[in-house]
């Protein structure tokens, strides 16, 4: 079943042109995984950067200095030998599919799959895990919630991007499953309650003490009235 | 210089097959300059965009083999390499991305071949999108989308009220929005 919350256009667009921090991109790049649609939307965020690549002035220094340089470069590597840089190592299939809770990349994150994690407890049944990531702008963990308990306060006062994986959780604004996306912020008043069927595991990516800073999105968001 | 992208596509092709250097140097010249004025926005100094920019080239050279031309075209590819290299040599981050590879990825609900024909139809419409807007709009946009620039920097170089910038660059990503579809 595909997703029915999606990424938003700006947060898409920061992602395509590389000006979103790495713990946001970790959220937008795994709802990629499970989410066809919004990979034909990001080929067309890229093809529009493309397209501005093609249509920026160019500098104007002089290139013949550079070529000289690449050229040299690439002397040392013609005719020796060329690995063929073909596919990217991809971590073992020892599971079949859709037994794995957390898709890459954020399995790769955390080096295994939900069940194996060692998950610290948050009290009243439920529990957490850290994600790391190199940027200072997030902070971002992945959430165990019990059946049909609230979600705990996690104290943000910013942005916050929720990514279910397994189970479900209910708010205002809708019902959340597998692969939905919630992108909420301070204004959004929600107390997310998991659903009955399951425990519910999702990641939550917050502001961290520095404020969002991606210069499309601060270009964008007042326009788009969010 | 040639500058039609089908061509550009077949440079890579060459450098993929033969290491033709000669296809290379063509592509270097065209794409080298645009990279680099797309590292100087990002980084204000020229010798990093110097850097960034040769670091880019040489990973296009080192993946030619990885280039696909049914799913975009040369400048999309190299615009997403360079995108890549600006996050992890200057940004030291990393860039989560999906792995077709992966057990858990869901792959598309279409025939492949279907969705890179929409693909590029629609890449196509993007382009002439962006073709359409009035050259001051598709500056602004250009500038605001690539650069570390204020609407209140940008509306000191031109000479131009803040209230002009911030609708004409409203307008042209309305115009934006609208061929990328409003799908969400
Ligand atoms: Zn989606």
């Amino acid at each position: 079943m595909s997703p029915r919350h999606h990424i938003r256009d700006e947060l898409l667009a920061a992602y395509a042109t590389g000006d979103l921090a790495e713990g946001w991109s970790l959220a937008v790049a795994t709802h990629l995984a499970l989410c066809p649609g919004c990979r034909g939307r990001l080929a067309k965020f890229e093809a529009a950067a493309g397209d501005m690549l093609e249509k920026i002035e160019p500098s104007e220094q002089s290139v013949d200095a550079s070529w000289q340089d690449i050229r040299q470069r690439l002397s040392g590597q013609i005719s020796s030998d060329r690995k063929p840089s073909g596919s990217v190592p991809s971590l073992k299939a020892d599971k079949p599919r859709h037994d794995y809770v957390l898709p890459a990349p954020l399995r790769n994150y955390v080096g295994a799959d939900a069940d194996q994690l060692k998950w610290k407890s948050l009290g009243r049944g439920a529990y957490q895990v850290l994600v790391p990531t190199g940027d200072e702008e997030t902070s971002v963990r992945l959430l165990r919630i019990p059946a049909g308990k609230p979600v705990p306060e996690h104290g943000h006062g910013g942005r916050e991007l929720t990514l279910v994986l397994s189970g479900s959780f209910s708010d205002v604004t809708g019902r959340f499953s597998r692969g939905d996306l919630e992108d909420a912020d301070e204004t959004l008043e929600h107390k997310p309650v998991a659903g009955d069927e399951e425990d519910c595991i999702c990641l939550a990516v917050t502001d961290a003490p520095l404020r969002f800073k991606s210069r499309l999105l601060r270009l964008v968001q007042p326009m788009l009235g969010i | 210089m040639t500058e039609d992208p089908e061509d550009m596509s077949r440079l890579i092709g060459a450098v993929a097959r033969v290491q033709d250097v000669a296809a290379f140097e063509t592509l270097f010249r065209h794409f080298g300059p645009r990279v680099k004025a797309y590292m100087m926005r990002h980084t204000r100094n020229l010798q990093t965009a110097e850097e960034l920019m040769q670091e880019t080239m040489m990973l296009v050279w080192n993946k030619a083999t990885l280039f696909d031309p049914e799913k975009g075209n040369a400048s999309t590819w190299i615009f997403t390499i360079a995108r890549n290299t600006f996050i992890s040599a200057y940004r030291k981050q990393n860039r989560p991305e999906f792995d077709p590879n992966d057990p858990a990825f869901v792959p598309d609900d279409v025939e492949p071949a279907d969705v890179e024909f929409q693909n590029r139809q629609e890449a196509e419409m993007v382009r002439t999108a962006l073709q359409d807007l009035p050259a001051e709009q598709r500056e602004l946009v250009q500038r605001s989308f690539f650069g570390d620039v204020s609407h209140s920097d940008l509306a000191a170089e031109y000479g131009l009220p803040l209230g002009t910038v911030k609708s004409r660059i409203r307008m042209a990503i309305d115009k934006l929005r609208k061929s990328l579809g409003e799908r969400r």
